[in-house]
């Protein structure tokens, strides 16, 4: 089946079953890879995408539920300007081990921040308690939030 | 084909490197996969180019590539290696590539294993030396180089960022100028190797070179090679631990739109398809009879049973000093075990392998820590000789130790055989968590004599598996493990009676493996509970009877340090406890202070957590402090939830949803110290793994008076109160 995806601003036609992952689409299909594969059952965030701006996991969200609604990956993520401040953050404070989670880290940060532009340690802990990170940088994870959210400078 | 990103911003902002750099800093893997329409870079036969050994190449137009002979897993290390090379290269790290090593043990061996691995925390430790030779070498070839040009003496020139400078007459020669007549040079016999007070990038905590393309979905795991014409599989291996695969009905998955070919193997089962999705649902779909043999009797019961009753039985003596007889005879004696489960790694990337096949050829793209393990085990999978077998590292999302094995490989090769063209080969996270190669079960028992407030007699059994006897043969000497008693004979505390013995028991079925903090996990655990209860029994406070104890000044000064810096000894809410664990475990030392809370159901809150480490020369402090906080996490992770049991020959566990992490809500705040000391560089990914779990559970300890020998912590252990 044909499906026309709007990803990062631009069309993408896709011939996928509708019932398959939104996840699948991405990287196998249109080889789009920085969204990452984690657990399959919307466990880990690794998968998180933005549609309309929301976060949503792309491992359980069939791509016929997606329709014309706009996704946005960790390739389109610096386009709005909160995305931006986000993966700035990220470096400035060296968040980053492995990486293999941060895609879905900062998918999930910048829809935070967009929707709560001065979170609170529970507004953090609410909106980040669905991504794991098995290198452990939650501490580093949480300052840059903060400091992504202030604008200040470490 | 080289990836070659630029790192605008990201860079400007890399100020400490040399406090003026601007853009222009070219960071750069040799992976030849990213997206198939990508073209191909044929290879570099530049002449002249500079290549005095096999870490540095300099070619005439100004590149510098190092190579980059441990993989980066998350802990730094490109960044590392890098800066000790450039350091006594003196070149400028804004003009660097940087390039994974092709499979090549004559090259690219870790000095302590023989092998190409990564592992142990001992990347630094193994090649700060050759390193620093390698850039200082190359370095003085260069200034021979320019000297001979000159006709001046090599000792009137200088070196710093990529250019050789005569001060006399002010001349100047870029390491590009030099590269075609610095090879012919004659190496150095005994090269001179920098005072570190000249230092200008080592001890500094300059940016990682690999993060930039880890914030916008540019940097390329294994998970993410991309071939022309690639299919995806997804596998299911017996669920019973070496069983077979019975009888197959797979006309239900061939129906599937996308699925094209099903694999049968004799023990596993692979679904083909145009994508994982169609994989993944054939693989459902399929109806598998197992022949599920002899070990679907097995239990964790019964492992712990026999685990329980091998370490009743003598070990082999793996260190005896004083007389233990008599230590053990002297004052008031104690004894008790302490138990450590079956653990699985659960790297965020789940485990994958893509393989082309053909009559004469294996290509293989995947992240691994064992490259030329893994280039022999596709080769004899293949059925091929060594040299027809390529492998392309890339960056792994976690290594922990599940890298360590080949396992994946052989099973993509095997599969990637019966494929026509390349194939991707992905395990789902419940085909990852049930066929793992797990951290053994571990039961270690101490006893120990008190006289006076002083231990006098210390005898120390340690119980498990012999991953070494399997995973590097030679180094299993007179049945012992030196890897599972390698914090039990390395001790820090000064006890005149000292015996160390190993029991191995393999646990049957369960394979096991290198799981991140290895040996130290159990011994490092056992011997500081075990200290803690002793201080209790001496009447003493945890960190004032180690400080009396202890014998190794540097690992003294971090329980000072971490003391203070904790606030330990100040007053506390009741039901929130303070508990110290010490370790000088993979040549760092290492003291940590872990508050936590701990509720009337056994729940656990985890407060606040502090530690101060000397690793010696800091090579990069903020990346050693990134590794204290995530090994703290990874730690403190198993010791609150991890646990793989086994029922009717199978794990019982599947995803992350019985096998628990600990997520940020539950994260504690984190204080790390980096002491900074002269002494050569310790490890420091695996020193924090180790450092958590005794510490959490001294807390505990301290808060409720329940001394807790096992882990994962048992809540309702706890929350019933039996003081001991």
């Amino acid at each position: 089946m044909t499906t026309t995806l709007m990803i990062n601003g631009e069309q993408k036609s896709v011939d996928a079953p509708p019932e398959m992952p939104l996840l699948w689409v991405l990287r196998d299909i249109l080889g789009m890879t920085g969204t990452k594969f984690g657990c399959g059952i919307a466990q880990c965030g690794a998968c998180t995408v933005h549609v309309d701006g929301k976060p949503v996991r792309s491992c359980v969200l069939p791509v016929s539920a997606v329709r014309d609604r706009a996704v946005t990956t960790i390739e389109g993520v610096s386009a709005s300007p909160t995305g931006a401040k986000v993966q700035k953050a990220w470096l400035d404070l060296e968040v980053i081990q492995c990486g293999y989670c941060q895609s879905g880290q900062i998918m999930s940060a910048a829809a935070l921040l967009a929707a709560t532009p001065n979170p609170d340690d529970s507004d953090i802990d609410a909106a980040m308690a669905g991504n794991i990170c098995r290198c452990g940088t939650y501490v580093r994870i949480r300052a840059a939030i903060k400091q992504a959210a202030s604008g200040r400078q470490s | 084909m080289t990836i070659a990103a630029k790192i605008p911003d990201a860079f400007s902002r890399r100020t400490l490197l040399t406090g003026g750099l601007a853009s222009g800093f070219l960071f750069a893997f040799h992976v030849p996969v990213r997206a198939a329409n990508e073209p191909v870079q044929p290879p570099d036969t530049t002449d002249g180019k500079f290549a005095p050994n096999a870490f540095i190449r300099i070619d005439a137009a100004g590149h510098t590539a190092l190579v980059m002979p441990q993989v980066e897993m998350g802990q730094g290390i490109y960044t590392a290696v890098a800066m000790i090379l450039a350091e006594e290269l003196d070149a400028d790290l804004a003009q660097v590539t940087l390039e994974a090593a092709p499979p090549n043990d004559k090259l690219y061996a870790n000095p302590t294993f023989g092998i190409q691995v990564t592992g142990n925390s001992n990347s630094i430790r193994a090649f700060w030396k050759p390193l620093r030779n390698a850039g200082a070498s190359a370095r003085a070839m260069l200034v021979q180089a320019a000297a001979q040009q000159w006709q001046v003496e090599p000792a009137s020139c200088t070196t710093s960022k990529g250019e050789v400078t005569h001060g006399a007459s002010g001349r100047k020669l870029s390491y590009a100028e030099l590269a075609s007549t610095a090879g012919s040079q004659t190496p150095p016999k005994d090269v001179a190797l920098k005072d570190p007070k000249d230092f200008v990038y080592i001890g500094k905590p300059l940016k990682r070179f690999d993060t930039p393309d880890k914030v916008n979905g540019k940097a390329v795991y294994g998970i993410d090679a991309m071939l022309p014409g690639m299919k995806f599989a997804t596998l299911a291996a017996c669920p019973v631990f070496g069983g077979k695969v019975g009888k197959v009905d797979d006309s239900a998955a061939r129906k599937i739109p996308g699925v094209r070919q099903v694999v049968i193997l004799d023990d596993m089962v692979a679904v083909v398809g145009d994508h994982m999705w169609a994989a993944k649902k054939g693989l459902e779909a399929l109806r598998i009879d197992w022949a599920e043999g002899p070990n679907a009797r097995i239990s964790s019961k019964d492992i712990w049973q026999d685990l329980r009753a091998a370490s009743e039985k003598d070990g082999v003596v793996a260190k005896s000093t004083g007389d233990i007889a008599k230590g053990l005879a002297t004052g008031e004696k104690y004894e008790q075990s302490y138990e450590l489960p079956f653990l699985a790694h659960a790297t965020m990337e789940p485990v994958n392998c893509t393989v082309h096949v053909t009559p004469d050829s294996c290509e293989i793209w995947t992240g691994t820590q064992i490259m030329t393990r893994v280039q022999s085990a596709a080769a004899k999978a293949a059925g091929l000789p060594v040299d027809k077998v390529t492998v392309t590292n890339h960056l792994l999302g976690g290594g922990f130790g599940r890298k360590l094995e080949p396992d994946m490989v052989i099973a993509a090769v095997r599969i990637a055989k019966q494929v026509d063209g390349p194939v991707k080969v992905v395990w789902t996270r419940e085909e990852d968590v049930q066929h793992d190669i797990y951290r053994p079960v571990y039961r270690d028992t101490i006893a120990a004599t008190l006289s006076d407030g002083k231990i006098v007699g210390w005898k120390y059994k340690v119980t498990g598996s012999a991953v070494i006897a399997r995973w590097l043969p030679p180094a299993f000497q007179k049945g012992i493990d030196i890897d599972a008693i390698d914090s039990a004979v390395d001790m820090p505390y000064d006890i005149p009676n000292f015996h160390v013995e190993y029991v191995r028991a393999e646990p049957p079925a369960v394979p096991t493996g290198f799981w991140r903090g290895v040996g130290p996990n159990n011994n490092v655990f056992a011997i500081e509970c075990f200290i803690d209860e002793l201080a209790r029994k001496a009447n003493k406070d945890p960190v004032a009877f180690r400080r009396d104890t202890l014998g190794e000044p540097r690992l003294k000064a971090a329980l000072d340090y971490v003391a203070e810096k904790s606030g330990w000894g100040q007053p506390l809410p009741s039901r929130v406890g303070r508990g110290v664990s010490v370790q000088p475990s993979f040549g760092s030392f290492i003291a940590t202070v872990v508050e936590a809370e701990v509720d009337e159901q056994g729940e656990v809150h985890l407060r606040r957590v502090t530690s101060a480490v000397d690793a010696g020369i800091a090579v990069n402090p903020d990346i050693i402090m990134a590794q204290i906080e995530g090994g703290l996490i990874f730690g403190l992770t198993a010791a609150l939830y991890g646990e793989i049991t086994i029922d009717k020959g199978r794990v019982q566990q599947s995803n992350f949803h019985d096998y628990r992490m600990l997520r940020i809500d539950q994260a504690p705040k984190i204080e790390v110290h980096v002491i900074s000391s002269g002494e050569a560089p310790g490890g420091i990914g695996e020193t924090g793994v180790t450092a958590g779990p005794p510490a959490l559970r001294n807390a505990i300890y301290a808060a409720t008076g329940v001394a807790l020998r096992r882990l994962p912590i048992d809540r309702s252990l706890i929350a019933a109160g039996k003081k001991s």
